[in-house]
Parts: structure tokens; C-alpha cells; sequence
């Protein structure tokens, strides 16, 4: 990273790089670093018994499967809102552009006791849903929704700029070729806009599982029900269990970033996928 | 080649057929219902939860929500979220434009690992983000004990939120310029350069006026998340009430204590200040834009 660059005319290549690496280094490189370092403190077996203790367990497959869950609810929405917010014109269009930015925007905390409160049995929707016996607030069910709210942005904001760019001579290319406009829309449009949606996906997916502020609100947090991998590592915090913290934070990290490469490759074989086709 | 085509007598009906109806959209019915479809969605999970935040704050009258926020120990949440804030925007402000010049204004080897690692704190949980200063400067942590036995308080304390909240809000900034800066190119500069100008002073006079729309949108999204934090800065902030509550955390612990009217008030603001950054946000993306309009044409 140190290597000169390539004859530039401009100066400041070392104050610049010196500066950023030095910032990186102290404020997020070092301090993650920290984190590995502290499991150490656990034996093989000590580290292995905190991550598969049933209620560690169940606080990942918490976080991980609700994640994956609301992240394919995001998609499918977010494909919908994007489509309807780019291809049609309909009176507020605007306005509903700008608000899907909202649960990026928004305080984490105040999304979470606005949807608690939105959701509880005696709130606006929680009352008409509890009527048909559907109990949302401190179910798995309430997790699931708070994970859907913020994951909102991300595939509708990545799908977007694609999606405007998109060239309508290829769809009526399509059409003219005989192509149905089910057709048209599965095998032309989708696939240029695959690579897009993927990382509209890995991004919501990877704030869901980490997501802690609007969650644990409408979560009820009880161990082996409806306790997000976040919260336990915030008890055992409390509880001064610094290297069981430490244990889930790891894994955390580590299923994170695996599914995060994942879909990077998955991304790049669908963007040349996608050159192929047109 | 055409003439084959519509010699064959399937593709003329075809394309006869395809002719009548519009080539890139679908029936007003399919229309409809996706646009039903998006806007009941965005209703219900972002439109409600809004509302319900300024109808729950204002429940109790105009009096009682400014009673809330007058409160003292609301007014030093309110003041140590602004302290924090500046403090972490400006040193991001330093940090994205210093690392934007060197990954847009130069080549070099791992440029693309540099740009992943300055990304990596959206893909860390806001708790671990939170833990990893806790492991650091913590009484069990790397440097717990020398800094207790030197009587420097870091942790559950204003240095510790506020490095939490940078580690959050690190890629805000940096992100929004290296791609601005890649696009604008490295000409102007290399100008200025060869006619003499010192390097400072290009940045100032000719980079500056180039970027200051997109470093004014990576600031206030930084801003944005600097000042709503909120699981990174509970995990070090100690819950000390009147000194290290910022207003998010203000926000849980009066909605536990059951006060919710209270608890609205402050969430209230916070809302407000998300809205005032989408409303700058959007009039920001139309400067930019047109910031750029002359290049693209």
C-alpha cells in the first residue's frame, strides 16, 4: 500500500496517505484488531463451550435467519417501490422518493419505540392485528419488522441509479425481437440489474444482523425467544463476562464478513454475467 | 435484413400486435397494483412510525413537550449529542478528505483494499463497535489499568462516546468524495500545479469549489449518524444520568421509566433533525448534479 504512485504531477500523496493510514490504523484497524486478541484469553474448548451454548446459539440463528428473512422481504419490496418510483408517475411520487431514506436517517432508538409503540397490542396496528390474533411487539415477529424497516433504503437505493441508466432500446428491442413483456422484464431487464440488487441484499443483510438500537425495543428479549446476538453480547457485558462478549462478537464478525465476500463473488459473476447478455 | 423479417407472415402479426400496446410498460391493472404495493408499504413502515412519533410527543400539549425538553437532564443530553457530534464530524471531515485525495488523485498498489477497510465499520454491529473500545480502555482492558492508576477517565465517560461515535460515522465523509473526486479527474489541479500554484493552495482554490456540494452532503449525513448513535455509545457511555446521556440513550431510559410523553419529546427533535438532513440532502443532490452537468455533456 506503501509503493510510490505512478508519476503524478499532484503533491500531498504523502501527507494524505500518511494521514489516512495513520486514522485507520488507530481508530479502526487497531481497536478490531483488539478484539481477536482479547479471545485469546478464552482456552479452544472455553470458546467453543460460549458459541455453542444453546442460548448463544439461538441468539445467532436470531440474527442471522430474521436477517436473511427481512433482508428477502426488502428485496422483493424494494424492487417494487424502485420500479414504481422510477417507470411510473403517480401524484406524491417525490415525496415518496425522499422518505425511503428515512430508516437510514432516523435514530435507531426512536425507530424502535415508534414502531413498539406502532405495533403494540393497543397501537394503531398492533390493535388490528392483534383482533385477528396476530401478536407482533415482543414476538420474533416484532424483530423481524423492525429488521424490514431498516433494511428499506438499501436495495431501492443501489437498484435505482441502475435502473434509471437502463437503456429502453434494449426492452424494445425485446419487444420488437417478439419477446412477451414478462419475458422482457425476466430475461433482459433483471439480469442487468442483478448485480445491483445483490448488494442492495448484502448491505440490508448486513445491517439487520448487527442491528441492535431499533430492534431491541419490540424484540422482549427473552433468552432462547426473542434475544438478538447484539443484546447477549450487551448482558454479558454488564455481567463483566468481557471474553464471552468478545466469543459472540467474533463470530459475529466472521459470519458478517464471510457472507459479505460471498456475495461480492456472487455479485462479480452476475456483473459479467450481465456484460454477456447485452 | 428487415425485409425478411416482415415478409414472414407470424411476425408481422406480432409485431403488429406488440405495435399497439406501449413497448416498455405494462397494463394500467399490473401498474396499479404495483404502485399500491409501494406505497402502502412505505406507509405503513415509514410514514406511520413517523407520525406516531410527533402525535405521541404532542399527546400531552404544546406545555408539557416543552416542559420535557426543558428539563436538565434533557438539556445535557442535548449538549453533550452537539459536543460529540462536532467533535467526530470534524475529525472525519479531516480523515475523508485526506484519504479521498490519496485514493483519488494517485495509483497505487492495495488501493482497493484501502477503500474496503474504510468501509468496514458499516458491515461492524454499532455493539461491537461499542465493545471494542470497552476491551481497550475498560478496567479489564488492554490499557484499563494504566489509565486508572493515572486517574484518566476514558471509558463510561465524554472520550470514549465520542470514539465510539467516530468509529461509527468513519466512512460518511470519505465515501461520498473519492468517487466525486474520481470522476472530477486530476486536469485542474495539474494545472494549477504547472503554473506555479503551491499545492495547498490548489486545493483550496481549485479542488475545494469542485467538491464543497459532496462534502457538504458527507458531513451531514455524518452529522445525521454522529448525533442518533445509539448502540456503539450505550455499550461505553456508563448511563450516567445528566453527564453521559446523549439523547438517544435519553430516549430508552425514559420510555423504561414509563415516561413516555417525555421520551417522544426527545425522539421528536431527533425525528426533526432527520428530516431537516433528507429535506438538505435533496436540495444538496440537485447542486450536485448540476455541479456536474457541464462535465457530463
Amino acid at each position: 500500500m506503501s509503493a510510490a504512485p505512478k508519476r503524478s504531477a499532484l503533491p500531498g500523496f504523502g501527507l494524505s496517505m500518511g494521514l489516512t493510514l495513520t486514522w485507520l490504523s488507530l481508530l479502526i484497524l487497531i481497536p478490531l484488531a483488539g478484539l481477536f486478541v482479547k479471545t485469546a484469553d478464552l482456552s479452544l474448548s472455553q470458546f467453543l463451550d460460549t458459541v455453542t451454548s444453546n442460548r448463544t446459539l439461538h441468539a445467532l440463528r436470531i440474527s442471522f435467519g430474521l436477517a436473511f428473512a427481512a433482508a428477502v422481504v426488502n428485496l422483493v419490496a424494494g424492487l417494487i417501490i424502485v420500479w414504481a418510483l422510477v417507470r411510473y408517475r403517480f401524484p406524491g411520487r417525490r415525496l415518496f422518493d425522499a422518505i425511503v431514506d428515512i430508516p437510514f436517517a432516523l435514530p435507531t432508538a426512536v425507530a424502535g419505540i415508534a414502531l413498539t409503540t406502532l405495533f403494540a397490542q393497543n397501537g394503531w396496528l398492533g390493535a388490528p392485528l392483534a383482533s385477528l390474533g396476530i401478536k407482533v411487539a415482543f414476538t420474533p415477529l416484532g424483530i423481524f419488522l423492525a429488521m424490514v424497516f431498516i433494511g428499506i433504503p438499501f436495495v431501492v437505493r443501489t437498484v435505482q441509479p441502475v435502473l434509471i441508466d437502463l437503456d429502453v432500446e434494449i426492452e424494445e428491442a425485446a419487444a420488437c425481437l417478439g419477446a412477451s413483456r414478462w419475458q422482457t422484464i425476466t430475461r433482459v431487464i433483471i439480469p442487468s440489474l442483478t448485480p445491483a440488487i445483490l448488494t442492495g441484499f448484502a448491505l440490508a443483510f448486513a445491517r439487520a444482523v448487527g442491528e441492535y438500537g431499533s430492534v431491541i425495543f419490540i424484540a422482549g428479549n427473552l433468552p432462547n425467544v426473542s434475544e438478538i446476538a447484539p443484546l447477549l453480547i450487551v448482558i454479558r457485558l454488564s455481567e463483566f463476562r468481557y471474553a464471552d462478549a468478545t466469543a459472540i462478537a467474533v463470530v459475529m464478525l466472521v459470519f458478517s464478513f464471510l457472507i459479505i465476500f460471498l456475495l461480492n463473488r456472487l455479485q462479480r459473476w452476475a456483473q459479467t454475467r450481465a456484460l454477456a447478455v447485452s | 435484413m428487415t425485409i425478411t423479417i416482415i415478409n414472414s407472415p407470424v411476425t408481422v402479426e406480432r409485431a403488429q400486435s406488440v405495435a399497439r400496446q406501449d413497448l416498455h410498460t405494462e397494463p394500467w391493472l399490473v401498474r396499479g397494483i404495483i404502485i399500491g404495493v409501494a406505497v402502502m408499504f412505505l406507509t405503513v413502515f415509514v410514514v406511520l412510525p413517523l407520525i406516531l412519533v410527533f402525535s405521541e410527543a404532542l399527546s400531552k400539549g404544546v406545555g408539557f413537550y416543552l416542559a420535557a425538553l426543558a428539563d436538565s437532564e434533557a438539556l445535557s443530553a442535548i449538549w453533550l449529542t452537539l459536543i460529540t457530534a462536532v467533535i467526530s464530524v470534524s475529525l472525519n471531515l479531516v480523515f475523508g478528505v485526506a484519504a479521498a485525495w490519496a485514493v483519488a488523485k494517485f495509483e497505487f498498489r492495495g488501493k482497493t483494499l484501502l477503500v474496503t477497510l474504510i468501509d468496514l465499520p458499516f458491515s461492524v454491529s454499532p455493539v461491537i463497535s461499542g465493545l471494542v473500545f470497552v476491551l481497550l480502555f475498560g478496567a479489564q482492558g488492554f490499557f484499563g489499568p494504566w489509565l486508572m492508576s493515572h486517574g484518566i477517565n476514558i471509558l463510561f465517560a465524554v472520550p470514549a462516546i465520542v470514539l465510539a461515535t467516530t468509529f461509527v460515522t468513519f466512512p460518511f465523509v470519505a465515501r461520498e468524495l473519492i468517487p466525486l473526486m474520481q470522476e472530477q479527474g486530476s486536469q485542474e489541479e495539474e494545472a494549477a500545479i504547472s503554473l506555479g500554484a503551491s499545492g495547498w493552495r490548489t486545493f483550496v482554490v481549485v479542488t475545494l469549489p469542485n467538491i464543497k456540494w459532496g462534502l457538504l452532503y458527507g458531513v451531514l449525513l455524518c452529522n445525521a449518524r454522529a448525533m442518533g448513535e445509539f448502540g456503539a455509545v450505550s455499550v461505553v457511555s456508563g448511563h450516567i444520568r445528566g453527564e453521559t446521556n446523549t439523547m438517544p440513550l435519553l430516549v430508552e431510559i425514559l420510555y423504561n421509566e414509563y415516561q413516555l410523553v417525555a421520551s417522544f419529546a426527545i425522539a421528536s427533535l431527533l425525528a426533526l433533525l432527520a428530516l431537516l438532513t433528507l429535506i438538505a440532502k435533496t436540495i444538496l443532490e440537485g447542486q450536485i448534479e448540476e455541479g456536474q452537468l457541464p462535465r457530463d455533456d
